[in-house]
């Protein structure tokens, strides 16, 4: 059988046998949690992290619920509401960051559509895969534990048994930092379980980075040169750097954490001879690039996403790529802004400073060539595509308010106020959740072969937009009017921000129960998908929707990843089809080569 | 009317250092207006104009065009730059503190704020000359802390093991919030005072009656026993109202027999507050440990007889073994005579 | 990162000529996975994989490493007291003893590829028991920082005198274990039962009792008082006090001491003696109170490093097994190579360790 029949063939009518894809392939609950197949792993990841995602987001509401008003609003004890709040706005931050919107996009999008851009059967190692997915349910356990010892205290009070005392975590409320040495010498005592957890997940992570580098450096086929590439794997190339780099890194200081807590090893702890602001150069070293962890696989969906839906081919590809790297290299040596006021040497405040101007830059170049594939497109307004626009809005916005925090003298005034957590907002919420959602409705019909539904999925993400804006727009002036963060309480004249804000966050929730019911919704009576219903170029839209088992029935030739040209919308049968010869010249190669 | 305008999104500028912030604040928001503008608009244009519709094909245009690219890089480049350069100048302003400037401690612990002038005085708000630079050392007695003043533009941690600098200089008279901006448990966001502006002869004036509070109007021992009580930690770990915390509560505490650890019972009386106060670990009491630091050379004798003062008030036992509920002595110097303790010696 | 994919590229020219590319499905080698071509770009990738996971430990232990610096740039003297206490020659017996497993190893490596699977298990017995070696010997070397009360953390009674009343008895020996025997023997200074860790729990975080104590009372520390035997309690609980404010304990000095016997000077002789470069009096005062980090930093280090050895013979007992079923040959002997590989860094980390915490100086 040819390659290029083979892929005709997929294109213009499903296969006969497609009734035995990925989904269909093996039965019962073991054939899932102890699969191998990269696109099952990443399914079930999905699951886990869109739960971590609602736990998370039920703690939101709940802070900002609070937020209503600067007194009581849970409790009757000033000591207890303030817990409370802490507590929620520890575990929001500690769900959001390590269990939801790290692994989001590289574990999830990156598990399914890696291999299948590549045009490979699966990961390098997918053991090591299941390995990773597995650290990340286990690193989760450990969360689940403290947040349902958390509750056990809360509802049953301080155990009289030791043992119960000891296995049951009090919470934790050391904010997602963990600065020490508030995090070893006062805070509730769930904080050794939670590190544990990290300690974990920071393995899943890991794990993740290796995989993807084997896999793009030895799995990349024939034809498909490093700028041959798709973005999303330049992207996820450099967060699988940062990876395999930084989060080492946050394991050791864990561990040191951990030892400190429990041992009394003292290394950050001035009482025991220790440091702490070392500790915040450890912890921020990952947590920084962390942050990177998290935007530029969003990136990289977005270069997909805009082409995809403009069908235009990317403006200015070699640009993305390197800015891409370029990112992920400065992003280990931006982590002292997090200090400025620390008491760090204002040469090293200095030289922190300059290094985090120079990263805005390649993120700015990202955005400019964003705008310009949208110059003489074609562009569709499908939900992925509003998601994509609102991402640049965010970004934009979240990426140029990084201007103030980066600037000296500017920090010094909004550092630690609402001013922060409405930048990070914008850029770890807005910026990278959107793009989630945006990879998502892009290949929810070749997870599920199934389309969503435009329309709603459109007014959910406008929505969503609004209510982000709602939300943190507001925080902005809160911060530089000077209302500090993890504030349970706060002085009168924030009331008004607070409210709006507050109002926001419930926009928010309604927006996302929209657009989580319009893909579950699609999953029960969704419009069956074709192979490619966007037109797209990469490879894993060569294949079926959903694809078989190994992806490939005959392997995809590799061209320009990005010729829109390959595709022609046939109106009879409404859908996109191959053009064989085109793509055979963009490719450059002939398709015999590919032959098995 | 940048100032007009600013008032919306920031606080009063009340520090030499304000208005430079302000300016590069206003600054780079002028920046980021007109990019967002320029993304925003190529957007809405772009997606009216090249929107799919019935007979609109999209257009071949070039893949990439280097010039333009290097143009979207220089020109941030040279912009980022520009305002690093104002930011660096802006902080090296915040970071040099003139000579000659009047240096008070802050001391900080969960979850107050404590300021030491130069004559000892400590008081729980900071009170600071109008027009009179300001050095500020921070130091934390548990956990980190952060000094804010945002009508003063000015954040500096406070971190345990550590001197931290600061300084401002007000420029003018009022009272402007001090936040901790750095989480530090439970009651991070009551972890508040205020720094008081004043002309410098009224700020004269007022550290004369700080430094003395015998002399301020309506001075009663017990009363300054309470704000030593409330201002230099004793509440952190002694409640007042029974419950158990680091430390033994105060209510009813005085007069009252108290169990140590060692298997001995003791009556706290005034000798034993005052040695419990300077030689902490001496006598525990029975379930706590032994963590508290001594206040030898942090308070006077005569500090720590307001301290007993006030003990009294809130001590059934001690009031009923008076014989009458309310009545308390109004000055307590019950041991000035006692030959075994040499007052003088601690006091400075 | 293409250098790296060069070096396996050579790598599998080495050892791949040997077998043919197996595209044809119905030929597929047993070792190869579904999803790769051929058992070349199998073993490269498995080659890259495991460098870029020797990256990851590196950086983890790049974090301690950092830790490391930090603190001997900032307390240079502690370093050089601290590691006064190890024990060079054993350290250096360690090194051999690691670098021969490395040799084995490798060894192990070439006749994997060479088929020789009894020749290979042979030559991982012996890494194995290399790595055996390293850890008895480390264990000798803990425990005698454990007669020293040199612990980690809290648990740690670590008392800077506590060396000395064996001299005047018997010439210094460089053996540790001699040397902690002949401390007990002399000693009776503080009672066994305060190294129990179920004392500790009444200290308040941070305490680390004979230290403080010391920490407290420097004068007193010298000075031989009968005082010194009140009650145990005493001692910890004061010196817990002495550490939170090193001023509170002093009146109560001669009370709250844990030493008795020992002669004023001691450490002078000691000194003459040439054993030790460093006395703790002659450290600044504030370094006093950071000498413990060094002891931290040392446990941590080997500790964490100790670990990685233990991971690795595992692995090794793994890849036994298997080369006692005669699974590996010229075609396939990538679980062989990887495991070699980690073990070799293993063996780096230690040759770093080794000056780092050995041989200040």
């Amino acid at each position: 059988m040819s390659a290029i029949t083979g892929n005709l063939g997929l294109a213009t009518k499903q296969p006969e046998h497609k009734s035995d894809n990925y989904l269909t392939h093996g039965k019962g609950i073991k054939s899932w949690l102890f699969s191998l197949d990269h696109k099952r792993i990443g399914l079930m990841y999905m699951i886990g992290v869109l739960t971590a995602f609602f736990i998370g987001g039920v703690f939101a509401m709940l802070l900002r619920t609070k937020l209503l008003t600067p007194g009581l609003m849970y409790t009757h004890n000033e000591a207890d509401e303030w817990n409370f709040y802490n507590h929620c706005f520890t575990l929001h931050g500690a769900f959001m960051v390590f269990m939801f919107i790290i692994p989001a996009i590289p574990a999830v999008l990156g598990n399914f559509v890696l291999p299948m851009m590549l045009g490979a059967k699966d990961v390098a190692f997918p053991r090591l895969n299941l390995g990773s997915l597995w650290c990340w349910i286990i690193g989760s356990i450990f969360f689940g534990w403290v947040l349902l010892g958390g509750i056990l205290h809360a509802a049953f009070g301080p155990f009289a048994n030791y043992w119960a005392n000891a296995l049951i975590p009090a919470g934790l409320d050391t904010g997602w930092t963990f600065y020490t040495p508030y995090s070893t010498a006062k805070a509730a005592n769930g904080t050794v379980e939670a590190l544990l957890g990290i300690f974990i997940l920071g393995f899943s992570s890991i794990l993740t980075g290796v995989n993807f580098i084997a896999t793009i450096h030895m799995l990349r086929p024939k034809g498909m040169t490093w700028f041959r590439m798709p973005l999303f794997l330049w992207s996820l190339y450099a967060t699988s750097i940062i990876q395999i780099l930084a989060t080492p890194v946050l394991a050791i200081t864990g561990l040191l954490l951990l030892a400190e807590r429990t041992l009394g090893v003292g290394i950050f702890d001035p009482a025991l001879g220790g440091d702490p602001v070392m500790y915040q150069h450890f912890f921020w070293f990952y947590s920084h690039p962390a942050v990177y962890i998290m935007i530029l696989p969003a990136m990289g969906v977005i270069s997909e996403v805009i082409t995809a839906h403009t069908r235009k081919h990317v403006f200015g590809y070699n640009f993305i790529a390197y800015s891409s790297i370029a990112i992920a290299m400065l992003s280990f040596l931006v982590w002292g802004h997090h200090l400025f006021v620390s008491g760090q040497s204002p040469l090293a405040n200095a030289i922190f400073s300059i290094l985090t101007f120079a990263i805005a830059v390649p993120s700015a170049i990202k955005v400019f060539n964003w705008v310009s594939t949208m110059w003489r497109g074609d562009i569709r307004f499908t939900t992925p595509m509003i998601c994509a626009l609102s991402f640049i809005i965010l970004f934009t916005f979240g990426g140029l308010t990084g201007l103030f925090l980066g600037a000296l003298s500017n920090d010094v005034h909004v550092t630690g106020t609402y001013f922060i957590v409405a930048h990070f907002h914008y850029v770890m919420v807005g910026s990278a959740l959107f793009a989630f959602l945006a990879g998502l409705y892009h290949w929810w019909p070749k997870m599920f072969g199934k389309m969503t539904n435009k329309t709603v999925g459109n007014i959910a993400a406008i929505l969503l937009l609004i209510g982000f804006n709602l939300t943190f727009f507001v925080q902005f002036i809160a911060g530089a009017k000077g209302l500090p963060r993890r504030y349970a309480s706060y002085p009168p004249e924030f009331h008004k921000y607070m409210v709006t804000s507050t109002i926001g966050a419930y926009v928010m929730a309604v927006a996302l129960f929209m657009m989580a019911g319009n893909l579950l919704a699609a999953l029960i009576n969704g419009k069956k998908a074709p192979a490619n219903p966007w037109g797209a170029n990469t490879l894993e839209w060569h294949t079926a929707s959903p694809p078989p088992h190994d992806n490939f029935p005959v392997e995809p030739v590799a061209g320009d990843p990005y010729d829109m040209g390959s595709w022609v919308w046939d109106e009879a049968t409404e859908q996109w089809v191959l053009d064989e010869d085109h793509a055979r010249t963009v490719a450059g190669t002939e398709p015999t080569v590919h032959q098995h | 009317m940048l100032k007009i305008l600013g008032s919306i999104y920031m606080p009063p500028e009340a520090s030499t250092v304000a208005p430079g912030v302000d300016w590069l604040f206003n600054f780079i928001l002028g920046i980021t207006a007109f990019f967002c503008l320029l993304i925003f608009a190529g957007m809405v244009v772009f997606c009216i104009k090249y929107r799919h519709r019935p007979g609109h094909q999209g257009g071949e245009s070039p893949g990439h065009s280097t010039g333009l690219e290097l143009t979207w890089t220089i020109i941030p480049l040279i912009i980022v730059l520009v305002v690093f350069f104002y930011g660096f100048r802006g902080f090296l302003d915040m970071s040099v503190v003139p000579p000659n400037s009047y240096e008070i401690i802050v001391q900080s612990k969960m979850w107050n704020w404590a300021f030491q002038y130069p004559n000892g005085t400590v008081t729980p708000e900071l009170h600071v000359p109008k027009g009179v630079p300001i050095r500020l050392v921070l130091t934390s007695d548990d956990v980190i802390h952060s000094f804010y003043v945002p009508a003063f533009r000015t954040q500096k941690m406070s971190v345990p093991g550590r001197y931290n600098r600061a300084w401002f200089q007000a420029t003018q008279v009022g009272e402007f919030p001090i936040y901790c901006a750095q989480y530090c448990g439970t009651s991070h966001s009551k972890m508040l005072s205020k720094v008081v502006v004043e002309e410098p002869t009224n700020f004269d004036r007022w550290l004369e009656e700080a430094s003395n509070p015998e002399k301020q109007t309506g001075f009663t021992p017990q009363k300054a026993g309470e704000d030593i009580y409330k201002s230099r930690g004793c509440i952190q770990c002694h409640s007042i109202d029974g419950s158990h915390g680091t430390g033994p509560t105060w209510k009813d505490m005085f007069g009252s027999k108290v169990a140590l650890s060692d298997g001995s019972t003791i009556v706290a009386d005034e000798n034993y507050v005052h040695d419990s106060v300077l030689y902490p670990t001496k006598q525990i009491v029975q379930g706590y440990q032994a963590v508290m630091p001594s206040y030898l050379g942090g308070l006077k004798d005569k500090q720590i007889d307001w301290v007993i003062a006030y003990m009294k008030t809130i001590s059934e036992p001690y009031k009923k073994s008076m014989g009458s509920s309310g009545a308390v002595p109004t000055s307590a110097p019950m041991h000035k005579d006692e030959p075994a303790r040499s007052a003088g010696s601690n006091l400075k | 990162m293409s250098e790296l994919v060069n070096k396996q590229q050579a790598a599998v020219a080495l050892a791949g000529d040997t077998f043919s590319p197996a595209r044809d499905h119905h030929h597929h080698p047993p070792h190869l996975a579904h999803h790769f071509d051929t058992l070349e770009q199998q073993f490269a990738s498995g080659k890259l994989g495991m460098w870029v996971f020797l990256a990851t430990e590196l950086l983890m232990f790049g974090g301690l490493f950092c830790a490391y610096s930090v603190y001997r740039h900032n307390h240079p003297e502690i370093f050089e007291f601290g590691h006064q206490y190890l024990d060079k020659t054993l350290g250096a017996i360690n090194t051999i003893v690691l670098i021969t497993s490395s040799l084995t190893m490798a060894w192990g490596v070439r006749e994997a590829q060479l088929g020789h699977n009894k020749r290979l298990a042979l030559c991982l017995i012996l890494t194995l028991l290399g790595g055996a070696g390293f850890m008895c010997i480390k264990t000798v070397e803990y425990h005698a920082k454990w007669e020293h009360r040199v612990f980690a953390g809290r648990w740690d009674q670590y008392d800077p005198r506590y060396k000395g009343p064996q001299v005047p008895h018997e010439p210094p020996t460089n053996e540790p274990e001699a040397q902690a025997e002949q401390q007990i023997k002399n000693n009776k200074m503080l009672p066994q039962t305060t190294m129990e860790p179920q004392n500790m729990p009444t200290l308040p975080q941070g305490a680390n009792p004979g230290y403080g104590a010391a920490l407290a009372t420097p004068q007193a520390a010298t000075a031989p008082s009968e005082a010194a035997a009140t009650t145990q309690a005493g001692p910890m609980l004061q010196a817990g006090d002495a550490y939170a404010d090193p001023n509170a304990g002093t009146a109560d000095a001669a009370k709250i001491h844990p030493m008795q016997g020992v002669p004023a000077g001691l450490a002078t002789r000691v000194h003459a003696e040439g054993k030790w470069e460093v006395k703790f009096d002659d450290l600044p005062k504030t370094e006093q109170d950071h000498v413990l980090t060094f002891f931290n930093l040392y446990f941590l280090m080997t500790g964490l490093h100790g670990i990685h050895v233990l991971v690795g013979m595992g692995l090794i007992c793994w890849i036994l097994i298997r080369s006692m079923k005669h699974e590996f040959g010229p075609t396939y002997f990538a679980p062989v190579d990887l495991v070699g590989l980690y073990w070799h860094l293993v063996d780096l980390i230690w040759i770093f360790l080794f000056p780092l915490l050995y041989l200040i100086h």
